[in-house]
């Protein structure tokens, strides 16, 4: 029993947080281009 | 490469906001000026303001394409960033006022992409922070469905007593809240079905979801031993995701096709007494004298006094081929003047131009389309009111076997809950997004669901000619001209904006451009130059007959003859077309003379000489046979055509009217995307049946269990996640759908 009291508030917490990530993530235009992420990290920096 | 973005030659965003420039003109109306006037690239650093083009590129396809083009669009002056977006093919770049689209464009195009204008429009906020709210409410519903369903998990496995209690009193305060704002767009859109009368699929869901969770906290609050939370914060979860689905699609079509009748002009040069004066497009009464520069577009209608120049037409019949006007010609608004300046006595202005009149004809013709019924609404027409007789008939039943009324109560409340249209709900977005997805790497941009729908439903194809059977540009017909004369013509060509001299700079590509020295282009001929001392020019043969031009080199004369050629697949579309049972002909706007070949080359039968009316009546007529047409056409002048067909679609080569029009758009130069996007919805539908085939056995195998009140909250939630996953897992066997 006393183990639910520290683990129902963790998950409900975890849950919480992953919910204000997404919420965050949506705000921040994470999900504006997907696919393009993924190659831009094939992308030289500029060499000057 | 935010580092290249920001080596720009522009102050970026940090010129915003600038006061007033030279001459106490306000900066606003210096920025409506040069944002009008096509200067050429006019980089003024330190006073520009930026704006922001958005361009769909279709030819992205790796990560070198995207590093070549956001630096090469930084290093030209007066572009401040630009950035691309590779999942939608587009990029964005940030500019100052002043530089024009077609510039923009051009540059693109150097750096060797084919490049389309989208517009940026603002109204697109709106719909897209509707998505984003349904999202929103989609992310609360799933992380409460989660959570709701570890308690309950729990609670199956045989809690019991004071924990079960707790487990469902924590259930009921994630449940509530997540239900008061994840169920909002259902419950505003029964609340509003009930207003006028109707009801609709969110009427059993906004009493079924209300109902078992007011029921499930009773139970809760009383000891009861099952508790529905978790089916109610399920159910919403499950058709939230269904209506994100259908709202992303709308918005990635929005993306890609969004245009108004802005491209007339939105005023002129007002000659008074010798004196120039801006004057909005609105205020211009017939009768005023209006000077249209080179490079300008007609804000209103009107018959030229002086000048003589060439004309672009294409905003309005699609057709790029410009068309000679001189002094007594009748010129229209959003007509693009090409090389020459010219006065012009307006006749109409405002809402009588012809364009205004097209842009009339075009919103009554929509109407009949507007009265089209998705079959998810149809589906819910039959559905509501029988869900809704099954659970108050259960209700009554119970009640009269000699239940108590809240054992009634439950049950009633456990058949809405398990007919629900979960799996309905999703039946139709799922597989119209999955398609649309594939049609779109395919090419082909579809506006909404209900346009596949109906795109499947067509069986008879009207297509415009020019610009929608043909590519709609000249192609320079080069074997009149000998190998060595080619560098001659490339630099006579290269030097001048004309779409005729641009086709051939285009078509010589590669050829290395002899030095022409003294270039000028003389206005009504063509450029002329000198090449080690021999005169050449490059104009108007003498003889004109259709679209040709002609190069001199001293005394020799080398005709170039112009022709606008087939789109490319135009003929097996045509036949893929006839074997999906869709019958095609042509209907132009163009003479018989000009229709016959085309006609001839795809074995079509052919309408010709049709005015933007007579294509209206082709359709209804056609309508009133029992046909639903699938008109395919380009210019203005099909933009009511495009708005009264069944559906219809525009190639993105098409007059911003003919986009806006369509229910499709197909990128490329192919004809192909056409019977593509046909079949495509065709199988779309298929599948879409068969969802609802599966929705319907789920239901006739729960609805008995419910009704003898043997659902428990476990079956419940068993039945509704099946069901949805096996509708969901059939739609994504349409991702091969486009081909």
């Amino acid at each position: 029993m006393t183990g639910l009291a520290l683990l129902i508030p963790l998950a409900l917490f975890l849950g919480l947080s992953g919910l204000a990530a997404f919420f965050w993530a949506m705000k921040a235009g994470q999900f504006e281009d997907m696919d393009g992420a993924a190659l831009r990290i094939l992308i030289d920096e500029d060499p000057s | 490469m935010t580092a290249a973005a920001l080596k720009a030659p522009l102050p970026g965003r940090e010129g915003l906001g600038v006061g007033p420039a030279e001459g106490g003109r306000t900066s606003e109306s210096e920025r409506r000026r040069s944002a009008r006037q096509p200067t050429p690239a006019p980089s003024l650093p330190g006073r520009g303001e930026t704006e922001r083009s958005v361009f769909a590129v279709p030819g992205i396809h790796c990560a070198g394409c995207i590093a070549k083009i956001e630096r090469g669009l930084a290093e030209l002056p007066g572009i401040a960033a630009a950035r691309v977006n590779f999942s939608a093919r587009q990029v964005a770049v940030e500019h100052v006022f002043g530089l024009d689209v077609p510039e923009l464009q051009a540059a693109i195009a150097k750096l060797g992409f084919e490049a389309q204008p989208l517009r940026t429009a603002e109204a697109d906020g709106v719909a897209r922070s509707e998505s984003r709210a349904l999202l929103r409410a989609t992310a609360v519903a799933g992380f409460a469905a989660m959570n709701v369903m570890l308690m309950s998990v729990s609670v199956w496995s045989g809690a019991g007593g004071a924990t079960r209690d707790l487990f469902h009193l924590l259930s009921a305060l994630i449940a509530i809240p997540t239900v008061a704002y994840s169920g909002r767009p259902f419950f505003r859109s029964a609340w509003s079905a009930l207003r006028h009368g109707r009801t609709n699929m969110d009427v059993p869901i906004s009493i079924g979801v209300t109902l078992v969770t007011g029921l499930s906290l009773f139970e809760t609050l009383t000891g009861g031993e099952h508790a529905y939370f978790d089916g109610a914060v399920m159910l919403l979860f499950f058709l939230l995701t269904g209506r994100v689905l259908d709202s992303l699609m709308r918005d990635r079509a929005r993306d890609g096709v969004t245009a108004l009748l802005k491209q007339t002009a939105p005023g002129a040069t007002l000659l008074v007494d010798g004196a120039a004066h801006w004057r909005a497009a609105g205020l211009l009464v017939p009768g005023d004298h209006i000077l249209v520069a080179a490079g300008e577009r007609l804000a209103a209608d009107g018959i030229v006094e002086a000048g003589a120049s060439a004309a672009d037409l294409s905003l309005l019949t699609g057709e790029s081929a410009p068309r000679r006007v001189g002094v007594g010609d009748k010129v229209l608004a959003g007509t693009l003047n090409l090389d020459a300046p010219l006065t012009v006595r307006v006749t109409a202005a405002g809402p009588d131009t012809a364009i205004a009149d097209l842009a009339r004809l075009m919103e009554e013709a929509g109407q009949g389309r507007s009265r089209y019924v998705r079959i998810a609404d149809r589906a819910a027409r039959l559905y509501a009111p029988a869900v809704h007789t099954l659970a108050a008939s259960s209700f009554v039943v119970w009640l009269l076997m000699g239940a108590g009324w809240h054992q009634a109560l439950l049950i009633a409340a456990a058949v809405l809950i398990i007919t629900c249209p979960c799996a309905l709900g999703l039946a139709v977005p799922a597989a119209q997004i999955v398609t649309a997805g594939a049609l779109m790497r395919a090419g082909v941009l579809v506006k909404d669901g209900s346009a596949l729908e109906r795109l499947a439903e067509a069986d008879r194809a009207l297509f415009d000619k020019t610009g929608t059977l043909t590519l709609g540009r000249p192609a320079p017909e080069l074997a009149g001209v000998p190998e060595e004369a080619r560098p001659v013509l490339l630099a006579l060509a290269r030097a001048s904006r004309h779409p005729l001299s641009r086709a051939i700079a285009a078509a010589l590509e590669g050829t290395c451009a002899a030095s022409v020295s003294g270039l000028t282009e003389e206005p009504g001929f063509g450029m002329r130059g000198t090449m080690a001392g021999i005169p050449v020019s490059l104009g108007r043969p003498a003889s004109a007959a259709g679209m040709a031009a002609e190069l001199r080199i001293g005394a020799l004369a080398f005709p170039v003859r112009f022709e606008d050629a087939l789109r490319p697949a135009a003929t097996a579309t045509v036949v893929r077309l006839a074997a999906l049972g869709v019958e095609s002909s042509i209907a132009s706007g163009d003479r018989a003379e000009a229709v016959a070949p085309v006609a001839r080359a795809l074995g079509l039968t052919a309408q010709t000489g049709m005015h933007p009316e007579d294509k209206l009546d082709a359709i209804a007529r056609l309508a009133a046979a029992g046909h639903k047409v699938l008109m395919v056409g380009d210019g203005l002048n099909d933009g009511p055509a495009l708005a009264a067909g069944h559906v219809s679609m525009a190639p993105a080569s098409a007059s911003d009217v003919g986009q806006n029009a369509a229910d499709a758009v197909f990128l490329g130069d192919s004809l192909a995307p056409v019977a593509i996007a046909v079949s495509a919805a065709r199988r779309t539908m298929r599948v879409v049946r068969q969802n609802f085939a599966i929705a319907i056995l789920y239901n006739a195998v729960a609805v008995p269990l419910a009704l003898l009140g043997l659902v428990t909250p476990l079956i419940a939630a068993a039945a509704m996640s099946g069901s949805s996953i096996i509708v969901v897992a059939n739609a994504l066997r349409l991702r091969s759908a486009a081909r």
